[in-house]
């Protein structure tokens, strides 16, 4: 039986559509993301699956259970990391543990024993007694997921998780949810950041206005909808609208973006060759492997982060 | 709802008041010595020497204002604790949201929110009446019962003050709230003077602040003389509010919060 289970899953408000109609199966174990722009109806999807905000149509299980009625025993299941910080500044990092622990109705002793694991696994261990005011922003978002983790949840659902931290930052965050993954712990991931979702993911969805456009693994997302390769050139401003009917039949699929020119090949260092041999001299000329940026762009005529 | 879920609730508002309660400590004992003695004694000695005191029915005018600052202050004490708390928990820290991704529903929250705000004005109202006996204005041991009314009507105003402040989108309509609210009635709901003093017109309006109920059951706890209308209409109307209150409360959480 798959963790959570969407049929025609709709949300709307009055005359919005944030959810269109999508399907979805998320099985144990699976570290399943929502790949898409700001707006694309994601958190929406979120935020019905983590039984808080209730379904307007369709069909959703979340642990086989009902979120209309079932609410409170499936999130006494749930971890839930949200897109925003919401942890109690005033304070401390391990009150704001216990507090949450408490609304899981967890016996004192344990929710102890449960904090000192957790700061250790996010690292926070010597800021136990500090204030959560002062903590950086990598160090709230570590702090978030350690009370996401208090209940010991089966299913973790993080809204954004990396928004706005550095890319140090981002990487410890990747690596603690990729060892939660080896835990066996399943996670629901969005993200407008393909990296992130090529990081995390196992199987992805990506959606844009309000519906899935796409659903597979990140390599079946290229294959499919992707070239192997992408040859990125950027030319004189003013040039770019002379050259491109030149550049017919160098690829498979040619996109002309605001900034910047992209072949669709199998073969950049070949297509790189025709762009010279045809007296064509862009600025920069990158060759790339293909990612779900571009599967993105190919689905959707835009890109995931206008 | 649950009970147990609701209990959470509260024990976690302890466990922050615990980090902040220096603050409202100090306002909680001294504000109402400062009120007794520079109103209660200083323009007290004034009336008690004028015609006041017959109006007054023969009291002291401290003992006349006393439990009527009682219950006044633990109306402030109520709005107050029912409104920026409550932009905050949706607005501005946000941690209302943390909390409903636990089992805790929307209801547990407005009633835990509240069940805590019971506990405050339990323990405000309680050091008030002991610093009422400290100066003599409470006239027998039954007078602490003043007590009850006190928080029932702290009470009404934090879950109408709730319910307000989660309707509303930014806290400028709070601090319209008690500017032309919470301290007008602070003034014309029978605390400072009867309310029979006011123009004949305006005697009705103070008859619905949930203030001027509060007031007459206190005042007629700790004087042990009676109350204009039925004690139970008094209770029954602060009641009403508590209850009013808290279903709104219900629905305007729950927009803001279950979107």
């Amino acid at each position: 039986m798959p963790l959570v289970e969407a049929r025609s899953l709709t949300k709307r408000f009055g005359d919005l559509t944030a959810v269109d109609a999508i399907d979805f199966d998320v099985a144990q174990g699976e570290s399943f993301g929502f790949l898409g722009p700001n707006g694309a109806g994601k958190t929406s999807a979120m935020r019905m699956i983590g039984a808080v905000s209730p379904v307007t149509d369709g069909y959703l299980r979340v642990l086989g259970m009902d979120p209309a009625t079932e609410g409170p025993e499936i999130r006494r299941r749930l971890g839930v990391v949200p897109q925003e910080d919401t942890l109690d500044t005033e304070l401390s990092v391990a009150e704001n543990l216990l507090i949450y622990g408490r609304y899981f109705d967890l016996p004192r002793p344990l929710i102890r024993e449960r904090i000192a694991e957790l700061l250790d696994f996010t690292e926070l261990a010597e800021r136990r007694d500090d204030k959560v005011e002062p903590l950086s922003g990598g160090m709230k978002r570590r702090l978030t997921i350690a009370r996401a983790l208090i209940n010991q949840p089966e299913l973790l659902i993080l809204d954004e998780p990396t928004t706005g931290l550095d890319p140090q930052a981002r990487h410890v965050l990747w690596d603690r949810l990729y060892r939660l993954k080896q835990q066996g712990v399943t996670l629901i991931i969005t993200t407008h950041y393909m990296d992130e979702a090529e990081q995390l993911c196992d199987r992805l969805v990506i959606m844009d206005k309000a519906k899935i456009v796409a659903e597979g693994s990140p390599r079946q997302l290229i294959e499919e909808h992707s070239s192997r390769e992408v040859v990125e050139m950027r030319f004189p401003v003013g040039v770019q609208e002379t050259i491109v009917d030149r550049l017919d039949g160098l690829a498979k699929r040619t996109e002309v973006l605001p900034d910047r020119v992209l072949l669709y090949t199998d073969d950049g260092d070949d297509s790189s060759t025709g762009v010279h041999e045809r007296g064509l001299h862009p600025e920069t000329l990158v060759v790339r492997r293909s990612t779900l940026e571009d599967v993105f762009l190919r689905l959707t005529g835009r890109t995931l982060v206008d | 709802m649950a009970v147990p879920t609701v209990a959470r609730v509260i024990e976690a508002h302890a466990l922050v008041y615990r980090r902040t309660w220096r603050g409202s400590v100090i306002s909680t004992f001294f504000s109402p010595v400062l009120y007794l003695v520079a109103m209660g004694i200083g323009l007290g000695s004034l009336v008690d020497q004028g015609a006041g005191r017959a109006d007054l029915g023969g009291l002291t005018y401290l003992a006349f204002l006393a439990p009527g600052l009682l219950v006044a202050t633990a109306m402030q004490t109520g709005a107050g604790d029912g409104s920026w708390p409550v932009m905050a928990g949706i607005k501005w820290t946000k941690t209302y949201h943390a909390t409903l991704a636990t089992p805790v529903g929307v209801r547990d929250l407005v009633i835990g929110h509240l069940g805590w705000v019971a506990v405050r004005l339990t323990f405000v109202s309680v050091v008030f009446v002991a610093i009422m006996v400290a100066f003599g204005a409470v006239e027998s041991w039954a007078g602490m019962a003043a007590v009850v009314p006190a928080v029932l009507t702290g009470l009404a105003f934090a879950a109408a003050t709730s319910a307000y402040a989660a309707y509303l989108d930014t806290d400028t309509g709070l601090s319209t709230l008690f500017r032309f609210g919470i301290v007008p009635m602070f003034l014309f709901s029978g605390t400072f003077f009867p309310v029979s003093q006011l123009p004949d017109w305006l005697e009705p309006l103070a008859n619905l602040v949930p203030l001027w109920h509060g007031v007459e059951l206190a005042r007629g706890l700790a004087l042990g003389t009676g109350t204009t209308w039925s004690p139970w209409i008094h209770t029954a109307y602060l009641a009403a509010w508590i209850v009013g209150g808290t279903a709104v409360a219900f629905r305007t959480f729950g927009g803001k919060l279950r979107q």
